[in-house]
Formats: structure tokens, sequence, C-alpha cells
């Protein structure tokens, strides 16, 4: 079909409702995020510009340790996702009887209304009577209750295993979905040269996997930097800050104390950091498709 | 056929490891779930005693009952929960099936380029648009409103739609189109009458993962943009229960066991279809 004037108009024509939505909805917002960022805006009625105070306002060793904390929290929520993940997809992929309906099992945290799944942690890490403090206690692992979410550390972890909990059935699903897709006469051949099933897990199964671990990891790590509904729900941040991550931080400074300016300046550097991810994921994913095609 | 079998043929001890793995697994992904439904069968003085307990004491389903009284609004909340996913799940498929159409079959000047900005949409979540979002629905009056969860809503689920409906469209021959093009048929009655119609099982595919995507969401523009309770969904009409000062936990998880039943129901019967939706959009790139 040659490339005619109507052909494009129609596609255009095609494309223009979504085009325009996201227009409105997603690239207007962004640009208005940038230009917020040096402004004073708030919920008075007039708005001036202030240059670059947000932002010299926001450089200091607090928002430093809120950054870092950031970086700390994704990477051992990416981390601990793709273990759990891969481990039980790895698990799944083998012929037991039962497999479909372990598979089907694996989805409800990925699938129900995440705020939910997120209720039922709050009673799991609760001091007095959740069931992780309770079980602990009657193994005699610790001496008192533990309250999970009113101290600092805890607080970091139950919320790190909280989004590892909601993010690891994607991982499984997708690594499941990429071990499926090695193709059967590799491990028959190895089998028929005497292979045995762990070398053949360590010398096939693992190195046809590490693009899609690459990928998934990339995209994980997206999500991660994103969370927002795990941290708010359970801790909102606390106690003394120790769960406050950027976003966190920018909700806070933007809807909980109306500064609109000050927490466009934190989302701007929200933005410049997803795109990072996002520039490092595309160019990884470009290389591992060309390097597959040669 | 007999090869396979006997490659996937598993000595005793490698069984017990598999099984083993397969239960620790799955104990950390469903523990909170099976927890929290014993803890809706507890009676409240169970509940707050130490030891713990992990099995319910004088069980019964009367949480199920008294939270309609003591969570009033619940029924409206999930239909809330339900009516917001259908507006959002519609918008979705009318905006997102032409467009996935002109992406799978026309190439032209920056359609490569737009398809990437369609989709680097997904690497910001709401919260990072949250500002200028509050402004646009405060100037736009719809604060408040159903429109105020629903219309941001739409924007996030667009990319990942477009891209699953994409890569189904590319698996229909186009030599289909041709021949209707060939016969005098118009672009437009090409796509309505020849593509729509062997597309369906895909669309419908994306019809259920955008409808399970609103309704597992709604949180964050839900909890901003609305604070009329009349208005909220199940999330956020529980969360507000949640930070009271004493959560009467048996029948909050009794409300959020009735709030996933139509998630999970949607797991059981349609999980093939969820898996496959996933997988199209993710190993073929």
């Amino acid at each position: 079909m040659s490339v005619r004037r109507s052909t494009i108009i129609f596609a255009w024509i095609l494309l223009l409702p979504a085009v325009f939505y996201v227009t409105v909805i997603v690239a207007y917002p962004l640009v208005d995020t940038f230009v917020l960022s040096f402004t004073d805006a708030s919920l008075k009625k007039t708005t001036k510009w202030v240059g670059t105070a947000n932002y010299d306002k926001i450089f200091n060793a607090t928002f430093a340790e809120v950054i870092l904390r950031t970086f700390v929290w994704t990477a051992f929520s990416v981390t601990i996702k793709m273990i759990i993940g891969t481990f039980g997809a790895v698990m799944l992929n083998t012929a037991v009887p039962g497999r479909a309906l372990f598979r089907v099992l694996t989805m409800p945290p990925w699938i129900v209304p995440m705020a939910i799944g997120i209720f039922m942690w709050g009673w799991m890490y609760n001091g007095q009577f959740g069931m992780i403090s309770g079980m602990l206690q009657n193994w005699g692992l610790v001496d008192g209750p533990v309250a999970f979410l009113a101290h600092g550390s805890t607080a970091f972890w139950a919320t790190i295993i909280t989004d590892v909990w909601i993010g690891v059935p994607l991982v499984t699903l997708y690594m499941l979905a990429s071990m499926q897709a090695i193709p059967q006469d590799l491990y028959e051949a190895a089998w028929t040269d005497g292979a045995g099933r762990f070398y053949r897990f360590r010398r096939i199964t693992l190195p046809l996997l590490v693009p899609s671990m690459i990928t998934m990891s990339m995209l994980s790590l997206i999500a991660t930097f994103n969370s927002f509904d795990i941290i708010w729900i359970l801790t909102q941040g606390g106690p003394n800050g120790d769960t406050t991550t950027m976003i966190i931080d920018t909700y806070r400074t933007a809807i909980g104390s109306k500064k609109y300016g000050e927490g466009a300046a934190r989302a701007v550097l929200i933005c410049i950091f997803l795109s990072i991810f996002c520039i490092a994921y595309f160019r990884v994913t470009h290389r591992l498709a060309t390097g597959e095609s040669r | 056929m007999s090869q396979p079998a006997m490659i996937n043929r598993y000595r005793w001890y490698e069984l017990v490891g598999i099984y083993a793995g397969i239960f620790i697994f799955l104990t950390f992904i469903l523990a909170p779930f099976v927890e929290g439904f014993l803890v809706s069968l507890k009676p409240l003085s169970r509940l707050f005693s130490s030891p713990y307990r992990f099995w319910p004491e004088n069980g019964s389903f009367e949480a199920y009952r008294t939270m309609w009284v003591s969570v009033p609004g619940f029924a409206r909340y999930i239909f809330n929960s339900f009516f917001i996913s259908t507006i959002v799940t519609a918008v979705v498929l009318a905006l997102v099936v032409p467009a996935a159409y002109a992406f799978a079959r026309f190439r032209f000047r920056g359609s490569g380029a737009l398809l990437a900005a369609f989709l680097a949409v997904n690497m910001f979540s709401g919260a990072v648009l949250l500002i200028p979002l509050f402004r646009l629905m405060r100037s736009l009056g719809v604060l408040n409103t159903y429109f105020a969860m629903i219309v941001p809503g739409v924007a996030f689920l667009i990319p990942s739609a477009i891209w699953l409906l994409r890569t189904y469209i590319m698996r229909i021959p186009r030599e289909l189109d041709e021949a209707a093009f060939v016969d005098g048929a118009s672009h437009f009655y090409t796509l309505r009458r020849v593509i729509l119609p062997i597309a369906m099982p895909g669309i419908t595919v994306v019809a259920i993962t955008t409808f399970i995507g609103s309704y597992a969401q709604q949180f964050i523009f839900a909890l901003t943009f609305n604070s009329k309770s009349e208005y909220m969904p199940l999330p956020v009409g529980l969360f507000a229960y949640f930070g009271r000062q004493e959560v009467v936990w048996n029948e909050l998880m009794a409300a959020s066991f009735v709030g996933i039943a139509p998630a999970v129901i949607v797991i059981f019967f349609l999980q093939r279809y969820l898996v496959s939706g996933l997988t199209a959009g993710a190993v073929k790139q």
C-alpha cells in the first residue's frame, strides 16, 4: 500500500483523540510543573516569579537525605522483587502437577485494589495483635511486641516488603513467560548430551533470561521510584520522616502544605531522575534487541 | 513425545524441593489474604487478646453483617468503584481502538516517535503531575465530582492499552485490509467492518486489563481531587475508615474481602487472558 496523502490524513484522524487527551492531561501538566517550579504558587490568588528560589531552598541536608533514602529504598525493593519474582518463576516453570493453580495463586497482590492489600499488611505489622509480631513472640524470637511501623528502621523495611509483595506477581509472570519462550530443543539437545538439570538451568535458562531480567528490572525501577500508595497508607512518610521518599515529600509539600511552587520544584527533580532511567531503559532494550538479531 | 516426558521426570527429592519452594513462595504471596480472612472471622474481643492465635476461636461471619452498618456508604463505595472503572474503560477503548489501529497499520513520518511518546507516559505516576492536575481540575470546576477521578485515570491507562492492542492488530494479516481496499471500501469502512470484528478478542482483553487496572489503582486521584464521601471509590472510602482512632479490624477486613471479590472472580475466569495480555505486551517487544 503506497503511502498516500489520504492515508496519512486518515491515520492522524484516528490518532487525534488520544493525542489530544494525553496532551491535555499529561503533557500540559508536565510543562506546567516546570513553569510553576519557578513561581511561589500557593493558595493565594496571585503568583509571582521567584527565579530559582524554590530550587535553592530544597538543596539542603534534609532533602539530600530524602534523595538518598529514595534511592536506597528503590534499590532494595527492586533487587528483592527480582530475586523473589525470578525464584517464583523458576519454581512455577517446573512440570509438576498443580502448576496451573499455583500460577493463578500468584496473581492476587497484583490484581486486587492496591490499597486493600496494603490495609492487610497494616494489620500484619500491628505490634500488639498483628500476625508477624504475634508469631515471632509465640516462637520466642522476640521478647515483647514489635510495632513495625512505629520505629524508623523497621518501618523502612516494612514498606519495602509490602512494595515487593505487590511487585512480585508481575516479575514472576513476566519471567515465567520469558522462560517458556526458550526453545525446548535446547534442553532436549543438552539432555541428550547428558547434561543434568542444574547444569541445564545454569547454562541454558539463566543466560537466556538475562535480557528479560534487565528489561524487567528497569521497568520495575521506574514503577518503584514512583511508589506512593504503600508508604502513604502505612506510614504517611513517618516515623520522623524515616520512610519519606521523594514522591511522599512532594505530596506533603504540594498537597499537604499547599506550597505548589516548592512542590513543583521537587516534582521536576523526580521527572529528571525518571527521564534518566527511561533513556537508560530505551538504550539498554535497544542494545539487547540489536544484539539478539546479530 | 517420550523425550519431554523423560526430561521432565523428577526424582523424589527434587519434587520435595520444588514443592517446598512453591510453598514458601506462595506463603509470602498469600499470607496477608489468609490472615486478613481469618481476622474477618474473629470476634473483636478475641482479636485484641494476647497471646496471638492464628486460628479464630468462636469464628463467625458476624463482621460481614455488621460492617454494612458501621461502614456507612460501603455499598456506595463499591458502586462508585465499579462506576468509575466502567466509564474509564469505555473512554480508554474509544480513544485507544482507533489509535492502536493507526499505529499498527500506518507508517508515516513521526509515527515511531509518537508511539514512544505515548509509552513514555507510563514512566510518570500521577503523583508527579498532581499539582498542575489539581489546578487544571479546579479551573475546569470538576473537583469533588466523578470527573476528577475519571479524567486523569484514563490518561495513565492509555499507554499500555495502545501497546497491547497494537500488538494484537499487527498479527491480523494485512491482506484483509488490502482486499477490502481493492474492493473499493473506504478506510473507515475497512476499520469498522473488517478489522474491528476480527480484533474483538484483543479488544476484550484490553477492556478487561483496563478495567482491572482502573479498579486496582483508584487511590491517589480519588484521595486528592475528591473529598465528598458520596463519590469515593472503595479504597479511599475504606482508607478514611482505616485512619480512625480505633480501627474495627475485623469489619475492615470483611469489607476488604467483599471489595476484592470482583477482582478475584475475574482472576479465576479470565486469568488466561490476563497472562496472554501481559506477555503480548512484554515478550514480543
